[in-house]
């Protein structure tokens, strides 16, 4: 389930002990932004001593490494993928080939620890104005790329122009992931709310997101994970859609009826799906009953 | 790996750990603990466990752990080291 | 007539003290107080001895009784609570006769039921007449409630008003009436403000704090309590004012009124009041001046004799008719034992409060607390200080798990309902487990025989004691 996705700091010993406990469906151990580099050692090797230590449970876990211009992206990927975290991000991907010189990398490392082709995953974190217009290039770079993730903190900047919270200025950014992102059939992140104390502001901007076809939001605060939960989550109504979809679909098939409708809509391949996707978050959330 | 000059690594927040190594001509650990009473055993079986990883054989190394989990120590412990051995 | 007497000296010679005897006092002014101190100052210069310390609580302020211990001035301490300052000391064995730990209910019942009793009472207020007609709710000292101090004024054999603000006779709305003043004493300051109040409470922004808070108060819903004319008490925790606000934001979403909010009041519990959470609020003490202003201002704000707040002397107190409780925990044990006089190195560092008192009468009493504090697990066999007993306790909240109390045959219903509401609830033992997990098994203290400090729960009997450190 892919909701909510929480970054925490590399560096914070109490932060990075309770990772697993603040909500998120997945949470961003940062090495990147989060870290000064002076302490890009002592982090990379908190990081990986927590995951070969302590057991997160109930969330994806995410490494966003440094970024490829830099020297420390080989190191953390070196010290990292041996924990087998289930994805990593690349921060500042560009294109699909920036992507592939990273997954490259991991795969060696794969191989080198003895894990099956393809075990840890990608999430590049698309933040320049070059990387958008690669979008569908890195979603569709490799096969290991699970999901992509919109940046808008330092896209606008590339983009010279403000960041506001009523966000008209990542508009054609945030389509144009969700588009790509779909064409090559993978997940896609919106980039987090800034402002931590403005909770209200936070559900529109998720639902925002929502409508547009995200998969899920980034968070920089704990404070917002519960929000961006909900916002992603399956309302009551859809999934009792959801069951009457399903049960209409079964009924028919006893039937044998090749054609079915419910309250006069047809129910074709793409309701039945996304029932199909209700009903697993459904599942997931509530932990599966009935 | 050899202690060839001064390093800290981590910090003084609860559930971290301030460590300092120095170049010595034996191995000498000093540790202060918030929990030394409760930990402090667990605490030094950690530094030299993580210092015979390492190969350090000789060195100042002095803890000042604010109630940090093994896991916590040993990386402040080994960044230390590290830098002191010129990595990084 | 006039009961007004020069100073404090001559006050204590009034009052006949001798060698032997027991003083009181409350603990309003907090952090802030300087009447302890100067009638102990008072005391040693009048050359009495042997001189036992009835105090609601005592702070790190107190500190100058340590050396009063030593000079033999002080030779017994009785108190609901003990700031670390004073409790290091104690711990390191400076007094021969063990202090005497009491509720907050425990004390004044205690002096009703004459198993305690005060000589002389020292009661600071804030303004008082020259007859001793007294209040905390004005006056440049003013801390609003002075709930503690009723059962001193009424029981003790001599008593005597402290203020820094007095004012024409008669005052009016007085807390404490002139009935049972001996003596009133004007002296400069009674308190220093910016410890008698904590400011403004904050809740808690840390992520761990507030998961608890977000699971105290899904505890509280799935109960069923939480419905028209519930009651609430909360600490002023940073953990336990989060989960009132969660609390607040569900009974304004469904349109619940409570009956009332009690305890230490706090700015938060005032908020509750006024976006019309409650009916009222039941007032022992207030934490900030939010809630001063509120006790003073709002007659739906009610204060209360710790008697009425939390006593078994009475034909009935305010907790009994308590629904929920929020409390803290410095150690939990597998019986649900909680400890909150020792810190993780035996030393006192608080004290039962109106902890037990409220953990009893409450039909809820919810225990928040960290899985791990600086590595120490929260909980563990045997708890160092049993300060509330078990039987008292129904569920114990952590950031990992939450542990109901189905010992002693109750709360199994109460359990299904959590688990029905996806609540990840656990076993005490579970939670130990995965400290230890986390953690380690940490080596127990060394601690010796000798006891310095007897704990005693609200009817007087002795529920355990604290031994010196090693």
């Amino acid at each position: 389930m892919r909701r909510s996705m929480l970054f925490i700091p590399g560096n914070t010993p109490n932060l990075l002990m309770n990772g697993d406990i603040l909500g998120a469906d997945a949470v961003i151990l940062d090495l990147e932004d989060a870290v000064s580099p002076a302490e890009k050692d002592s982090a990379r090797i908190l990081v990986r001593n927590i995951l070969k230590n302590l057991r997160y449970q109930g969330c994806e876990i995410i490494v966003r490494i440094n970024p490829v211009d830099t020297d420390f992206w080989q190191k953390d990927l070196d010290e990292i993928i041996p924990l087998k975290p289930d994805l990593i991000m690349p921060p500042k991907s560009s294109s699909g080939d920036y992507v592939r010189t990273v997954s490259d990398y991991i795969g060696k490392l794969e191989e080198k620890c003895g894990f099956e082709k393809n075990t840890v995953k990608l999430i590049p974190l698309i933040e320049t104005a070059l990387g958008v217009e690669n979008a569908y290039d890195i979603a569709s770079a490799c096969d290991r790329v699970a999901a992509i993730f919109l940046g808008a903190e330092d896209l606008t900047a590339d983009l010279r122009c403000v960041r506001t919270k009523e966000s008209r200025e990542i508009l054609y950014a945030r389509q144009r992931l969700v588009t790509a992102a779909r064409a090559a059939e993978v997940d896609v992140y919106d980039t987090p709310f800034t402002d931590v104390d403005d909770l209200e502001g936070l559900v529109k901007d998720a639902e925002t997101a929502k409508s547009m076809g995200f998969t899920g939001k980034a968070s920089i605060s704990p404070r917002h994970v519960d929000g961006i939960n909900t916002v992603f989550s399956p309302t009551e109504k859809e999934i009792a859609y959801a069951h009457e979809v399903m049960e209409t679909i079964e009924r028919a098939k006893k039937e044998g009826k090749g054609v079915v409708a419910l309250r006069g809509k047809m129910i074709d391949a793409p309701i039945v799906n996304r029932a199909k996707r209700v009903l697993e978050m459904e599942k997931a959330i509530f932990g599966g009953e009935d | 790996m050899e202690i060839k000059k001064s390093a800290t690594a981590g910090t003084m927040e609860s559930s971290d750990a301030f460590v300092m190594v120095s170049p010595a001509d034996e191995l000498i650990t000093e540790i202060n603990s918030v929990v030394y009473t409760q930990y402090g055993k667990a605490i030094e079986a950690c530094v030299k466990e993580t210092l015979a990883s390492l190969g350090v054989t000789k060195g100042k190394v002095a803890v000042t752990d604010k109630g940090a989990i093994d896991c916590v120590i040993a990386a402040r412990v080994e960044t230390a080291v590290k830098r002191a051995g010129g990595e990084n | 007539m006039s009961k007004l007497v020069e100073n404090i000296g001559e006050a204590i010679r009034k009052t006949g003290l001798k060698d032997g005897m027991t003083i009181s006092f409350h603990h309003h002014m907090r952090n802030g107080d300087h009447v302890l101190n100067m009638v102990l100052e008072e005391v040693a210069k009048q050359g009495i001895k042997d001189i036992t310390v009835n105090a609601s609580s005592i702070f790190d302020v107190h500190e100058p009784i340590i050396d009063h211990i030593k000079n033999g001035v002080v030779t017994g301490i009785e108190c609901n609570y003990m700031g670390s300052k004073v409790g290091h000391a104690i711990c390191e064995g400076i007094m021969e006769k063990p202090v005497i730990f009491r509720t907050h209910g425990g004390r004044p019942s205690d002096m009703e039921k004459g198993t305690s009793h005060i000589d002389v009472a020292f009661i600071a207020a804030p303004t008082s007449d020259d007859m001793g007609n007294c209040t905390g709710k004005i006056g440049k000292s003013a801390c609003g409630s002075i709930g503690y101090a009723f059962a001193d004024a009424m029981n003790a054999d001599k008593v005597v008003i402290v203020t820094d603000n007095l004012v024409p006779y008669p005052l009016t709305g007085a807390s404490i009436p002139e009935v049972y003043a001996d003596y009133v004493v004007a002296v400069d300051e009674i308190g220093d403000p910016k410890g008698i109040v904590s400011g403004t409470t904050k809740i808690t922004r840390d992520p761990v704090g507030l998961r608890m808070a977000e699971y105290a108060a899904r505890v509280i819903d799935a109960s069923g309590l939480l419905k028209e004319g519930v009651s609430l008490q909360t600490g002023a925790g940073g953990a336990t004012l989060a989960a009132a606000k969660f609390i607040k934001e569900i009974m304004l979403e469904r349109g619940i009124v409570g009956s009332f909010g009690m305890g230490g009041i706090t700015a938060y519990m005032v908020d509750m009041l006024e976006a019309g959470c409650f009916r009222s609020l039941i007032d022992v003490q207030c934490f900030d001046l939010d809630a001063v202003r509120s006790l003073r201002d709002d007659p739906r704000h009610m204060e209360v004799s710790a008697t009425q707040y939390a006593g078994v002397s009475g034909k009935s107190a305010a907790v009994d008719s308590l629904d929920v409780v929020l409390l803290g925990a410095t150690q939990v044990d597998v019986n649900f034992n909680v400890n909150v006089h020792t810190d993780s190195n035996g030393y006192i560092m608080g004290g039962s409060g109106g902890h037990s008192d409220t953990a009893a009468g409450s039909k809820l009493c919810i225990i928040i607390a960290p899985l791990t504090r600086a590595r120490l697990p929260l909980v563990v066999d045997r708890a160092l200080t049993i300060s509330t007993p078990g039987k008292d306790v129904d569920v114990v909240v952590t950031q990992r798990g939450i542990a109901v109390n189905t010992r002693y045959g109750k709360n199994k219903e109460l359990k299904e309902k959590l688990i029905a509401a996806h609540l990840p609830v656990c076993e005490i033992e579970d939670l130990k487990k995965k400290a230890e997990e986390l953690s380690g098994v940490p080596a127990s203290l060394p601690l010796s025989d000798r006891v310095v400090a007897k704990v005693l729960y609200r009817d007087g009997t002795e529920i355990d004691t604290i031994k010196a450190v090693k």
